[in-house]
């Protein structure tokens, strides 16, 4: 059975004057430690669809499935890495880190072991009682998710979240991210809108049509980790999906223009 | 010479002037000590005042008022805050009394609070804790509303219940606004504070300096309006140690 399943989804966000269809008839399967890229344009509804399955946005008709479960509302057995990071600024770094566990109720030492554990295994030891305002981006999102694998979520659903780190940073926490992946066989689903990261991670990459957001590719990435982003197959992988997101991409483009 | 004894020395040369200018005019007779009495002599009178004891009690007595007033009205306005921030039914409730009762200054409810409580510290504990609780309760409010949704957001993928979420997520995300709502409310009943001493009972700084008034003893009424200043002073610089603390991890302090 599919670990998570999506089937005839759809969702319209009702605005004062007109309603913009979102995602239509969103069909889509992840099994257990899979590795998935949502891949398109701004305003293509990838962001959405995460925040369906993540249970922010209730859809308009269709159902999604989690190990078996209907989503209904938020939970931490489907952690979210949001772009803003969202760690919270009045918590020190091992506070945050801690905060889920200490919602379950985990006894004070193990949620001390937990924590020293993480904060080691994401370079953030010195750290520690630290707060966020005094650390980069990319050390925040390294805490952002610490916090989820502190409470061990089996799926992680992530937006955008080396969106805006520069490109050193971001390929070194894509590094880690593999890592923790490979390690920990949690299902991951990344939202992003580059084509190259996309590529860089996933096992499948999934691209999605511009308004209403529909599934325009499954594209299976059976290359081995750690992948060469100036290889032959990396490359043409990326030509081909290029010239795919690009045509979603002029049609947004136009649409703005439209507008204006 | 370093930058900072000079700046220190440029802000007492002003103040140490006007003392200078101020006790020569005294001395030489142009002005009558009751129209102004010369520094010397307040702070003669001040010692003198320390020294009978009783101004440790006006002062005690004032800030025991202060702080009453102010519990009781904060105490009030806090929890009434979070829910009519959080909770738009409840805010829809209560906020045409708000608004309604918030532009009326305490002042105008003194008749009202003497008919009610008599005299003593009943009526100048209403007043005080009334001139706290607007002040906190807008604040309140409007921090709770402006709590980034990012992060209520991300508590509740963490799995936070209700008393979680206020506690550790909204409580300490509206610390800023609650925090500045605070510092006017106690600037309120402080003054408050005096007036209602000045109506409602016989011992505080308030009524100390009305009745100095009666036998026209201009040093001591001086001398208490220094110490009112002062007190304002010493109570400004605790809550700004409070507030350096409970917002070390705030942006805003960096600097």
């Amino acid at each position: 059975m599919d670990y998570i399943s999506i089937s005839n989804l759809s969702k319209t966000f009702q605005g004062r004057d007109r309603s913009v269809p979102a995602l239509q008839d969103i069909n889509l399967s992840l099994s257990r430690g899979e590795f998935v890229c949502l891949l398109g344009p701004s305003g293509c509804g990838k962001s959405t669809l995460l925040n369906s399955i993540a249970g922010f946005i209730q859809p308009s008709s269709g159902e999604i499935m989690v190990d078996g479960k209907p989503v209904r509302e938020p939970g931490p057995e489907r952690g979210v890495v949001f772009q803003e990071y969202a760690i919270f600024p009045w918590m020190t770094v091992a506070r945050n880190i801690a905060f889920g566990l200490e919602i379950k109720g985990t006894p004070a030492n193990e949620i001390r072991d937990r924590v020293d554990t993480l904060l080691d295994t994401l370079g953030l030891k010195e750290f520690r009682d630290r707060f966020p305002k005094d650390l980069s981006g990319g050390m925040r999102q390294r805490v952002a998710i610490a916090r989820l694998l502190a409470i061990d979520s089996p799926v992680m659903l992530m937006d955008e979240p080396f969106g805006a780190l520069d490109a050193l940073t971001r390929r070194t926490l894509q590094d880690e991210l593999l890592r923790i992946w490979l390690e920990s066989g949690k299902t991951i689903l990344f939202v992003t809108h580059s084509i190259e990261e996309s590529l860089y991670l996933a096992n499948r990459i999934v691209v999605m049509t511009y308004r209403p957001g529909t599934i325009k590719r499954n594209q299976i990435v059976t290359m081995p980790h750690p992948r060469d982003p100036s290889g032959a197959e990396f490359n043409e992988l990326k030509r081909d999906l290029g010239q795919l997101v690009m045509k979603e991409q002029e049609r947004h483009t136009s649409d703005e223009m439209k507008a204006l | 010479m370093s930058a900072g004894v000079k700046s220190l020395l440029r802000g007492i040369a002003m103040p140490f002037l006007l003392l200078i200018v101020w006790e020569a005019t005294c001395r030489a007779g142009l002005v009558s000590p009751i129209m102004l009495p010369s520094p010397s002599a307040i702070v003669v009178k001040w010692v003198e005042w320390l020294r009978s004891g009783e101004l440790l009690l006006d002062v005690l007595g004032s800030l025991g008022r202060v702080t009453g007033g102010f519990l009781l009205g904060a105490g009030l306005a806090l929890p009434l805050g979070l829910f009519m921030g959080s909770s738009p039914r409840i805010y829809e409730y209560f906020n045409p009394i708000v608004q309604v009762l918030r532009p009326i200054p305490p002042i105008a409810w003194i008749p009202m609070s003497i008919l009610w409580f008599g005299l003593g510290n009943p009526p100048a504990i209403f007043l005080i804790s009334l001139g706290a609780f607007f002040p906190v309760l807008m604040n309140t409010i409007a921090g709770v509303q402006n709590v980034d949704g990012i992060y209520l957001r991300a508590a509740r993928n963490l799995g936070a219940g209700r008393s979680t979420m206020f506690r550790r997520v909204i409580l300490p995300a509206a610390t800023p606004y609650i925090l500045a709502g605070i510092r006017i409310g106690i600037g309120t009943a402080f003054i408050v504070v005096i007036v209602s001493e000045m109506i409602a009972v016989n011992n505080g700084l308030g009524y100390r300096i009305l009745e100095a008034r009666e036998f026209m003893w201009s040093d001591k009424i001086i001398a208490g309006m220094i110490t009112i200043g002062l007190l304002g002073l010493a109570i400004d610089q605790v809550m700004n140690a409070l507030n350096n603390h409970l917002l070390r991890w705030h942006r805003g302090m960096e600097s």
